[in-house]
This record gives C-alpha cells, sequence and structure tokens, in this order.
C-alpha cells in the first residue's frame, strides 16, 4: 500500500517544480473554492430591501402619562412610555441598587459609557430637556428577543418578559432574570413637540 | 459485511448472473436483508425500524403538503388552513405530519435510551453512536423549522427565542443571527429559507441513516446481554443468530403496526393534544404568547437553557473567570448543547467493560434516575419560569451532566459486575428456549 502511495510523501525527495506546482494549484484552488464559495453564504445576509436604511416618524401627541404606546419598526417593537411622576421617582430612587446588573445605559444616542441612571436612559423633549418624562426602548427582552410586559409587570413595577422571567424596572433596567442588559434604547429624538424620529 | 460468517448471495440465472457481474446490486440488498441478527433482540429493539418508516412518512407527507402550501408571511397562515379545509384529505395529512414529528420523537427518545441502558454506544460501535447523535440533531434542526412554518404565534416566536441563541455567542452573536434571520428580525426572509432547509435536511438524514445502518452491520448488532456474536465458527455464528429476514422483519411489522395503532388514534381523535392553541393564531410581532413553550421534544433541553441564570454560582464563577466573556445568556446555550455533547461522547465517559446494564448492579439505579430527570426536566420546560420551578430544572440540569461526566466514570471503578451468560445462545434458551434442550434445534426453527 505504501509504496503505492509515495507520490504524495513530500519529505522522500527533495523539493521540486512539480511540488511547487502541487502547492500552488492547491493554493489557487483554495482560493477560487472560497471564492466561488462565499456569494452562496453572503446571499443570507440581509437583502438590500430589508438593508435600505430605515427611519419612522411617531406622533406621540395623544400619548397621556402612565401608557405607552408601542409601534413596529424594522420588524421589532418599540415602547414609547410617557412615564408618571411616582415611575420617574421609583426610577430615580433605584439608582444605584445593588440588583442592576447591567450598569450602562445602553442608549446610543448619549454614547457607549453612560452609567444606567435613570436620568441616561430617558429622551430629551423638543427643548432639549430631559424631564424623565419620555422612556422609549425596543421592546426586545435582551434574553432571548420576546417582548415584555408593560404597564408595570413584574416585580420592579416596569416590564416583565413572560418567556424566561426577566424583570426589568420603570426605566427599563434588567433586575432580576435570565437577561444580561437592560432593554436597549434606540436611536430616537423629538424633531417637534409631539414627534418622534426614530432612526 | 459483518464479520459474523453467514451465507452470501450466489447468483443463479444468467441473467442474475449477467447483472452480479456488472452491478452487484442485489448481492448489496440480499447481504442487508440477510444479516446474521442476535437472537435474543427484545421489544426495544423495534424502535430503529419506527424511525425509519417515520423518516419515510415525513418526507411523503411533506412533499403533498409543499403542494398545497405557500412560504410568505401573508398567505402562509391562510395557505395551512386551506389545507385544513379545501384539500382533499389535507386535514388528515397535516394532522399525520405534524404529529408524526411527535411519534418521530418518541421513537428515538426509546431508542436512545434503549442504547444508553444496553451500552450500544461501547466500542466497537461508537462511530454508530456518533452517527445517531448528528441524525438527532438534524432532526431537531428539522422540527423546528417546521414548527415555524405554519406561522402562528408559537411558529414565530419559538423562532425568535431560538434564532436569540445564537445570538447569545459573544463577538460574534448578532452578526450570526442576523445572518441566519435575514433581517434585523423573523420575518419573510427567515420563513422561505425555513422551509427551503426544511425539505433539505430529512434527505441529509436519509444519508446519515445509511451510515447509520452501514457502521452497525459492520460491527452486529449489540443485544440485552452485551455479548459478542461468536463468529470463530459457522456453527457457531449460527447458534447466536438468526437472519433479519423473515425473523426479525415480521417481529419489527408487527410491533410497528402495535405503534400505528396508537398514532392513528391520536391523529383521529386528538389530533391537536399535543399541539399550543397559540399556534392557531396568526404570527404577530407586536405581542409576545403569555406563556412561549417549545414543542415537548424540546422541553428537557429547554429547561436545562433556562435553569442557568445570574444567580446561580456556577454561572457567577463562569462569569468571573473569563471577565464577563460568559453571561447568563451565554451560559445557559452552552449547558443546552452540551447536555446533548455529554450524551454524544458517552462512548469515551463510561469506563465500565460490562455492556449491558443488565448486569450491572449500581448502575441500574443512576440509570433508572436518569431516566426519571428526563421526565422531570421535560415536566419543569413547560413550566413557567418562576416559584420552585427554576430550582427543580436546576437540580434536573445537575443530574443529568453529573450521570455523564462524574457517575459513568466512576461507576465502571467501583461497580461489582454481576456473572454475564457466555453466549447469546445461553441466554436465548434461559429466556426463550425452554422447550428445546438441544441448542441446534432451537437455533434453526423449521422453516
Amino acid at each position: 500500500m505504501r509504496e503505492t502511495l509515495s507520490v504524495s510523501h513530500a519529505e522522500d525527495h527533495p523539493s521540486t517544480r512539480r511540488d511547487f506546482l502541487y502547492y500552488a494549484t492547491g493554493g489557487v484552488g483554495a482560493v477560487a473554492t472560497g471564492a466561488a464559495v462565499w456569494p452562496l453564504i453572503n446571499q443570507m445576509n440581509p437583502s438590500a430591501d430589508v438593508q435600505a436604511a430605515s427611519t419612522k416618524r411617531v406622533d406621540v401627541a395623544d400619548l397621556a402619562p402612565g401608557t405607552q404606546l408601542t409601534v413596529l419598526f424594522l420588524g421589532k417593537p418599540i415602547f414609547i412610555r410617557r412615564r408618571t411622576e411616582e415611575e420617574i421617582a421609583q426610577g430615580r430612587a433605584d439608582d444605584g441598587a445593588a440588583n442592576i446588573v447591567d450598569g450602562n445605559a445602553r442608549n446610543p444616542n448619549i454614547g457607549d459609557n453612560a452609567s444606567a441612571a435613570d436620568e441616561n436612559r430617558t429622551l430629551a423633549d423638543f427643548s432639549g430637556e430631559n424631564t424623565g418624562e419620555w422612556l422609549v426602548m425596543w421592546g426586545v427582552c435582551t434574553h432571548l428577543g420576546c417582548v415584555p410586559l408593560g404597564d408595570g409587570a413584574g416585580d420592579f413595577g416596569g416590564w416583565f418578559c413572560p418567556c424566561h422571567g426577566s424583570h426589568y424596572d420603570t426605566a427599563g433596567r434588567i433586575r432580576r432574570g435570565p437577561a444580561p442588559e437592560n432593554l436597549w434604547v434606540p436611536n430616537a429624538a423629538f424633531v417637534d413637540e409631539t414627534t418622534i424620529l426614530l432612526g | 459485511m459483518s464479520g459474523i460468517p453467514h451465507d452470501h448471495y450466489e447468483p443463479k440465472s444468467n441473467g442474475a448472473k449477467w447483472l452480479h457481474r456488472r452491478l452487484p446490486v442485489v448481492g448489496l440488498i440480499y447481504d442487508t436483508l440477510m444479516i446474521p441478527t442476535p437472537k435474543n433482540l427484545n421489544w426495544m429493539w423495534i424502535w430503529g425500524i419506527v424511525l425509519a418508516f417515520c423518516l419515510v412518512m415525513q418526507i411523503v407527507t411533506g412533499i403533498i403538503l409543499v403542494m398545497h402550501y405557500t412560504p410568505h408571511v401573508d398567505l402562509a397562515f391562510a395557505s395551512v388552513e386551506h389545507i385544513m379545509r379545501n384539500v382533499n384529505g389535507g386535514w388528515a395529512i397535516r394532522y399525520i405530519h405534524m404529529n408524526g414529528a411527535s411519534l418521530f420523537f418518541i421513537a428515538v427518545y426509546l431508542h436512545i435510551f434503549r442504547g444508553l441502558y444496553y451500552g450500544s454506544y461501547k466500542a466497537p460501535r461508537e462511530v454508530t453512536w456518533i452517527i445517531g447523535m448528528l441524525i438527532y440533531l438534524m432532526m431537531m434542526g428539522t422540527a423546528f423549522m417546521g414548527y415555524v412554518l405554519p406561522w402562528g404565534q408559537m411558529s414565530f416566536w419559538g423562532a425568535t427565542v431560538i434564532t436569540g441563541l445564537f445570538g447569545a455567542i459573544p463577538f460574534i452573536g448578532d452578526a450570526i443571527q442576523t445572518w441566519l434571520l435575514g433581517g434585523p428580525a423573523v420575518d419573510n426572509a427567515t420563513l422561505n429559507r425555513f422551509l427551503s432547509l426544511h425539505y433539505l435536511l430529512p434527505f441529509v438524514i436519509a444519508g446519515l441513516v445509511v451510515v447509520h445502518i452501514w457502521a452497525f452491520h459492520h460491527t452486529g448488532n449489540n443485544n440485552p446481554t452485551g455479548v459478542e456474536v461468536r463468529r470463530t465458527s459457522r456453527k457457531e455464528a449460527d447458534a447466536d443468530t438468526l437472519p433479519f429476514w423473515p425473523y426479525f422483519v415480521i417481529k419489527d411489522v408487527f410491533a410497528l403496526a402495535v405503534v400505528l395503532v396508537g398514532f392513528f388514534a391520536v391523529v383521529g381523535f386528538m389530533p391537536n393534544f399535543l399541539g399550543h392553541p397559540d399556534n392557531y393564531i396568526e404570527a404577530n410581532a407586536l405581542a409576545t404568547p403569555a406563556h412561549i413553550v417549545p414543542e415537548w421534544y424540546f422541553l428537557p433541553f429547554y429547561a436545562i437553557l433556562r435553569a442557568f441564570d445570574s444567580e446561580v454560582w456556577v454561572v457567577i464563577a463562569a462569569n468571573w473567570l473569563t471577565g464577563g466573556i460568559v453571561d447568563a445568556k451565554f451560559f445557559g446555550v452552552i449547558a443546552m448543547f452540551g447536555a446533548i455533547a455529554v450524551m454524544a461522547i458517552v462512548p469515551w465517559l463510561d469506563t465500565s467493560s460490562v455492556r449491558s446494564g443488565r448486569y450491572r448492579p449500581m448502575f441500574k439505579w443512576w440509570f433508572a434516575l436518569l431516566v426519571v430527570d428526563f421526565m422531570v426536566l421535560m415536566w419543569v420546560g413547560a413550566r413557567p419560569a418562576e416559584g420552585i420551578y427554576p430550582y427543580i430544572a436546576l437540580i434536573g440540569s445537575a443530574y443529568w451532566f453529573a450521570y455523564f461526566l462524574v457517575i459513568l466514570p466512576l461507576l465502571g471503578i467501583f461497580e461489582k459486575p454481576l456473572p454475564q451468560p457466555a453466549t447469546i445462545e445461553e441466554d436465548f434458551k434461559e429466556h426463550y428456549g425452554k422447550s428445546g434442550s438441544d441448542g441446534d434445534k432451537a437455533a434453526t426453527p423449521a422453516e
């Protein structure tokens, strides 16, 4: 058996032109295979229509304190909650609580390193004043992507994810359960007194 | 094929000889069907045939369903109702396909636990076992994607949760999840590719089944004693075995008929018993069902996924040791896949030289506890993640890993096995052959 296969035993003889051609052909073949396979993999990434940068304007004029508007954005829900005075006070009182698992605000509007303080979670109104009233978040549990229940659900008066029991407080911060991060805040801003621009 | 001496195909007519010289296909079929099979196989050895039947049944009914199904988010749910109401006999075909998945998993779990008890995974059958585990993984993938296709609430949210598992992988998780879904969330692109893959994978499974059968035909079947068939002489081999056709085919077909009576009773009288009412509500991205539950066959592993939250000390330790890279979410995913991985590598974890659990007095009890543990995990996986349930899930998960990683390696050292029969013939006579005192006569019933 061994004798008949000796052609592939490179150590049996000094390097030759044939060795060079062997490796060069193999190398080019590998590159060509990779180049041919890549489009077959990449086709599964988001298509152009899905990728097309999307924004959405949401009219919040009719949103009363203590209620929540849920809108679909990029295939996922966005929670826009106009918090009551009690919810704001509760959120601020909880700042620095020991069971705030994720210390990051998860708010791309103010940068990557802001702390999870209540004031870093909320959205400034059109005048630029952050009253703590407007809380805008992705309605996507950071555990495995379910939509948490709102209106004071859970043990911390905020949101509760029914799938695996994650509790979020009145500022959308994870307080108990398997979720690792606070509910993310989307890119958002008031573009007039009553309209929020998402994206 | 196998090393057990037996008759091989000899072409007799001129036509048969002509074909045999060019393509020995008849010989391949003959040798496969006439394979010498240990004659002491008990009723736990029927599940392979049930599984083969399930695969064919699912492929046939699936091909029919695709003729009437529309893979589009606006039309999928309605097209399934169209199958149920308008297509001739469509309701029956869909209910058979739907419950067929459950029968498939009942059979595969019995088949796997049969292998775990009788040590079928031990040398020289490790490759058969590994191929089987690959088939099992592919079955889970196929079943998961198939469940998404009706585009009900459980379909949609099940898909969201399960693809979210991949999002838990550090650094590259989000990119992988987006790639799997074809967008930021479960949507039309996801539904289309899931149909494509749901159609493809059963054929991959069929290929692996051929390799699975090839592997154990090469080594020979295991049997309830775990004692190997004697191969030293034709006479001894004949005393230990009978040909697969007709003896085991008739037995297996009888068992299949009994199983199918139960199956069609479910299909006919309680077709939605194993399903979830929520899946008859069309998918809605804005509302998660109050209680997301996967199909029953995923529940034990789903329970393991949920068991490890950020308050469990191993999770805290893993988080600290990896500098936060392994968080509770990723740990749960590792635990779930790890639970299957430890089962796949069991041939190298079990240190006992005795194959069959029948002759392992301590192993029997630990194994029985594993079966109970599997049931408990299945039950707790369907309960909400609150109150006492997470603790039960955690204990259940701990035992699952302990069985494979601690108990099996140690049992081989501490356990004193019972005496085993010297041959299969001896075991057969003890159980079935009381009437015939002459071993050779009992081994070759009149034809």
